[in-house]
């Protein structure tokens, strides 16, 4: 009975907001073509090769000009994640049909997904080595420099009273902060909250991640390097901007009239206990398992997976062999948009909702460009390699991190 | 003029209209600064004239004519 009381208390959990700024495009309309096209946003970056890195690839976006859009103050508080993070929750509060009234008038939280600052931080040291004097840094710096910057900044900007913070686990960032602010809405805590993913693309971001040698061969030509599940991967090639998604209840949604894009069922997290860089098999296994079972589905249910595989041997071998375990004889469509946009790292696990997303919503599965010879794992999983035009209803996301840490998510469209 | 110059990177820095600065009215009330503002100020003069000014050095500025006097001041001390 308390069960039951519990169960029909809890809210249902919809995204009706989205909004993008990555290498595949700067609006929904424009990634929807890329996606659908397999298009690479992959460069090659000679400033970097010039810095000292070892793969010199990355995605690229365009910087941002937010003269005309914020005020002084509020630019001088921002750094380049918080420029793509805003835009992106502008077009996705537009998407929501969230005006400033509205905004003002209800209690609506921020949960952003952002695990470095690198820059602004490299910025601001860099003043005090050469004048020796703290108060020469500025004002802005301390705000650009600090992990939540984005979440302290966009919820200044956007005048939030709801929940308030930054979630900060490595390349899974982005989907915890939809999981986290699923629970809250589905407990009944929030009616709405803006979630997301902020990923800095500069040089200082990632030069520590290629000392590490897991960025693919910069030799070969810049849009064939990431190529996940290919048994001739190299490595990965890092990539960043912002995805924005406004996740509320169903209820609140359906008392403002909202467009409902998706419905949130599932969200399964889980930590590896092990190595720091290398992930397992186990734990992304458990954490998918978690979202199947809390959306009260089968695993044949899932048309498609969005996978976490970034393109490096080990990772996309380890999640192939998760995947085999979790689906078995029944594999439903597998592609990783990696291959596509690189590694979005914090963004990542909020991006590829939006990519999934809009695969949904408009009838086909993107496709793992790049992937032509399997290895003895990505051999039994069903991926796609050409864009395939289908109708789907359900699809589960992956994301895991170093220290490993996994999330999952199962989305489903709005069919009532 | 170096109330001249002063003026010109008060602008740029706090994208204020030219017209409204003048030398008998109040610097904080006229470009409308914070205490974050004054951080600001300090690296503005700094980058420009070579001179650092330090929270004491605020303390009887109330025009902008004073703000002018206090930086020939320093600049001539430097």
């Amino acid at each position: 009975m308390e069960e039951f009381i519990r169960k029909s208390m809890e809210q249902r959990v919809v995204i009706t907001g989205m909004g993008i700024y990555s290498c595949l495009g700067t609006s929904l309309d424009e990634v929807k073509d890329s996606l659908q096209q397999g298009k690479s946003g992959i460069i090659f970056d000679n400033e970097r090769k010039l810095f000292g890195f070892r793969s010199a690839l990355t995605g690229a976006v365009p910087h941002p000009n937010l003269k005309n859009e914020l005020n002084r103050r509020q630019r001088m508080s921002i750094g380049e994640e918080t420029e793509y993070a805003y835009l992106a929750t502008m077009e996705a509060l537009k998407n929501a049909a969230i005006d400033d009234t509205y905004l003002d008038t209800h209690e609506i939280g921020i949960l952003y997904g952002n695990d470095s600052v690198s820059k602004a931080i490299i910025d601001a040291v860099d003043i005090v080595r050469e004048k020796k004097d703290t108060s020469l840094i500025g004002s802005g710096a301390i705000f650009k420099s600090m992990n939540s910057t984005v979440t302290m900044n966009l919820s200044t900007i956007f005048r939030l009273k709801g929940i308030n913070m930054t979630i900060s686990a490595a390349c899974a960032s982005g989907s915890h902060s939809l999981g986290l602010g699923f629970n809250l809405i589905k407990s009944g805590m929030q009616d709405m909250i803006i979630c997301g993913g902020a990923q800095e693309i500069n040089k200082y971001a990632m030069a520590s991640f290629d000392g590490l040698g897991v960025f693919g061969n910069d030799a070969l030509p810049a849009t064939e390097v990431s190529r996940p599940f290919d048994k001739d991967r190299s490595g990965l090639v890092p990539s960043g901007g912002a995805a924005t998604l406004i996740i509320e209840s169903y209820e609140s949604a359906l008392r403002r009239g909202a467009p409902i894009l998706a419905e949130i069922l599932g969200y399964g997290f889980s930590s590896n206990g092990g190595h720091i860089s290398t992930p397992n098999v186990e734990g992304p296994a458990l954490a998918m398992e978690r979202a199947i079972k809390q959306a009260g589905i089968k695993p044949s249910d899932i048309a498609y997976i969005n996978a976490h595989a970034t393109s490096t041997p080990v990772g996309d071998a380890n999640e192939a062999q998760a995947i085999l375990q979790v689906f078995g004889e029944t594999q439903p469509f597998v592609s990783s948009t990696k291959s596509m946009t690189g590694h979005e790292c914090w963004m990542a696990g909020a991006s590829e909702i939006i990519y999934s997303n809009l695969m949904m919503l408009h009838g086909f599965i993107a496709p793992n460009i790049n992937f032509e010879n399997p290895d003895e794992h990505s051999a039994k999983l069903n991926i796609v390699k050409q864009t395939v035009f289908k109708e789907f209803d359900l699809y589960l996301s992956n994301s895991f991190g170093f220290g490993g840490t996994n999330s999952a998510l199962v989305i489903k469209k709005i069919n009532d | 003029m170096i109330s001249e110059k002063i003026n010109e990177i008060l602008v740029d820095e706090f994208e204020v209209d030219v017209d409204l600065i003048q030398p008998n009215l109040n610097l904080k009330d006229t470009l409308n600064l914070d205490s974050l503002d004054y951080v600001d100020l300090v690296v503005i003069i700094e980058s420009n004239f070579g001179v650092k000014l330090v929270e004491a050095d605020f303390t009887n500025i109330q025009t902008f004519q004073d703000f002018y006097d206090l930086i020939k001041r320093k600049t001539s001390e430097n």
